[in-house]
């Protein structure tokens, strides 16, 4: 009698678990590097991390790292097997294995960062870091002296180029003599090239340097220099806390905390979201090492794009050959994000 | 342009001496008869417990030793292999660099983020792995081609055979070599993660592991050329920043392509030129097993 009610018991508590569990909401997160890189990947999984914080015991998440590009359809399909309902790809590279494995499951949700494909249920999701480079660009334009700003690019893709486009945006509207010279590391990541590339620009008389690859190795190059330099991706503060300016953050916890509870109550749609300063979706780090002055005017360009009131393309936009970019008060979203040109004013050739 | 010279010089120097250290060590290993393909693992152990043991002892001259040590425990491991139980010495190397890899990111995962200070200058500007790595050079050099000791490794090398039949402990020559070579390559790890960039970060080694290896056949033998090959090949990678810097014109791309594009020409003028046939020790990459 005993063992069959203890089977009872066991087949009842068998019954209810997997009900609790359904539901919670299993979020799961496919990262390019690993979460302790303290740029790309760190600042998603920071974003994973705001999700359990914020609803708590309606959600689980997982995430699986160092998913490499080419092969990440079975990482994808694994999370989609295992119960996941919400899946975020975070590397540009996931975008035709994303799609190919949302066909397949289609009760299931997919957020793909950085790309342009979508399916029924497969949304994307990007940043406007060129806010941050606008500001960036400012600060830089007053800060240098030697009129000469360094900057390290990774590879001439649209999302780098509308960075330096903006950051010389900014830096001439505050200062009308000042040059910008740009190499090109040719990777995200290796920090001994991108070191070197700052050196390299340092010894061509370059004053402020920033970057867009994502290791602090040029900050720190222009820190043993006692040059000035900006963070990329994460406050990077620490690793030169008398020479670095500002960071550009990626703050991607407002938009994932959104598109979750968007799930949670059926309200989940595909679409494609970019987001900059006004949402939250791209912070500053605390503004410091400059005068006062210069922070003042940082704030307020800062406010002024959040607010809507300051566009870094307001028109007219000239490129290199002088002649106006096609433009209506300012360039659309579209025309950012596949942006092949220089503004007029580099000094240099745009790669391609 | 003139003024900048001394500190592009600067910059090629330490920007070659990872792969002079690495391929140095790699060199007396391939001369000993055996090819450890573990290079690039061995270096990214010496980066991640390298930096791990500078931040938890608060000394980075600590760290470079025990990054040393870390890379001379994962040929320790390669030999076990390779050597002990005379395993297939490409799929052995190339497990140790995947095996590497993964370990030192596991390692130095607490550490990632950590500053650490620079270690100052010895003399002209130069860092003192910088100094001791042209002690190395000329130590090398010396010991494989003016002493007993490297006439012996050399033999090995050559037919462990012979070598063998004359009496001399093949195994053990190997075994030291390979010691030696994962030592170098833990030096080089950690003085990238302590001295070249001062951080940890997963991967940071970025294939400079298999350029030494690359370094070591484009050597074909001579200690001068491979260090001559990794000053060439570190001058040129400094030259196309600069060049870029100085916006000459010229596609990034190719520019980047540039120092390898270098090596595969350098390469095929030696073969071209036919000196003393590819250089390769005669057992290369042969297991040895003393009863056969």
């Amino acid at each position: 009698m005993l063992k069959y009610l203890l089977g009872a018991a066991a087949a009842v508590a068998l019954s209810v678990a997997p009900a609790a569990a359904q539901q919670k909401l299993k979020v799961g997160f496919i990262y390019v590097g690993p979460v302790g890189d303290f740029g790309w990947s760190y600042q998603h999984d920071q974003g994973r991390i705001a999700i359990e914080k914020a609803l708590g015991a309606q959600v689980e998440t997982s995430y699986i790292e160092n998913v490499p590009e080419a092969d990440s359809a079975r990482s994808i399909e694994q999370l989609a097997r295992t119960g996941h309902k919400l899946i975020f790809t975070t590397s540009f590279g996931y975008m035709e294995p994303t799609l190919a494995v949302a066909k397949k499951y289609p009760d299931v949700k997919f957020e793909h960062a950085t790309g342009f494909k979508r399916d029924k249920n497969v949304a994307t999701y990007s940043a406007k870091f060129h806010e941050g480079r606008y500001i960036i660009g400012q600060i830089a334009g007053k800060m240098t002296k030697s009129n000469t700003i360094g900057y390290v690019g990774a590879f001439p893709i649209p999302e780098v180029v509308a960075g330096i486009n903006a950051f010389f945006l900014g830096a001439k509207s505050v200062n009308p003599n000042v040059k910008i010279k740009i190499v090109w590391a040719n990777t995200w990541f290796d920090p001994g090239k991108e070191g070197d590339a700052a050196k390299a620009l340092l010894d061509q008389g370059a004053d402020v340097i920033t970057q867009h690859t994502d290791s602090p190795a040029p900050l720190q190059q222009a820190a043993a220099r006692g040059k000035f330099a900006f963070g990329q991706a994460s406050d990077m503060s620490k690793f030169a806390p008398n020479n670095i300016l500002t960071s550009i953050i990626d703050n991607w916890s407002p938009y994932y905390i959104e598109r979750t509870k968007a799930v949670l109550e059926g309200k989940w749609a595909s679409q494609d979201s970019f987001e900059g300063l006004a949402k939250g979706e791209v912070k500053m780090g605390p503004y410091v090492n400059m005068p006062p002055e210069v922070k003042a005017m940082a704030e307020a360009t800062e406010k002024a794009i959040a607010s809507g009131a300051l566009n870094p393309f307001k028109c007219p936009i000239v490129n290199q050959d002088g002649k106006e970019v096609e433009c209506k008060d300012a360039l659309t979203d579209a025309q950012v994000t596949s942006m092949n040109f220089y503004v007029q004013g580099i000094d240099d050739k745009l790669p391609k | 342009m003139i003024e900048l010279l001394p500190l592009i010089l600067a910059t090629v120097i330490t920007a070659a001496t990872p792969l002079v250290i690495a391929a140095l060590g790699e060199h007396v290993v391939e001369r000993s008869g055996v090819l450890n393909l573990g290079v690039e693992g061995m270096m990214i152990m010496g980066a991640s417990l390298g930096f791990a043991g500078a931040v938890v002892l608060d000394n980075s001259y600590l760290g470079l030793a025990i990054g040393a040590l870390a890379g001379m425990v994962m040929a320790g491991i390669f030999a076990l292999f390779a050597l002990g139980l005379a395993t297939n010495q490409v799929a052995t190397g190339l497990a140790i660099t995947i095996f590497g890899l993964g370990l030192a990111g596991l390692i130095g995962q607490p550490f990632v983020g950590q500053p650490r200070p620079p270690i100052p200058a010895l003399v002209f500007g130069l860092d003192p792995i910088v100094c001791l790595s042209f002690v190395l050079m000329v130590g090398t050099a010396w010991l494989l081609n003016r002493t007993r000791a490297g006439l012996i490794l050399r033999g090995v090398g050559e037919s462990h055979g012979s070598a063998h039949a004359l009496g001399l402990p093949v195994l053990k020559v190997r075994l030291l070599a390979v010691l030696f070579g994962g030592l170098c390559a833990g030096l080089a790890g950690a003085y990238l993660s302590l001295i070249y960039t001062r951080f940890w970060s997963p991967g940071m080694t970025a294939g400079r592991g298999w350029i030494a290896l690359a370094l070591v056949v484009f050597a074909a033998g001579s200690v001068w050329r491979l260090v001559a090959g990794a000053y060439l090949f570190g001058a040129i990678l400094i030259a196309q920043l600069h060049a870029q810097a100085g916006a000459i014109g010229i596609p990034s791309q190719f520019l980047s392509m540039l120092p390898y594009l270098m090596t595969i020409v350098a390469l095929v003028v030696l073969s071209m030129a036919g000196r003393r046939g590819a250089g390769a020790a005669g057992s290369l990459g042969q297991p040895f097993v003393p009863d056969r």
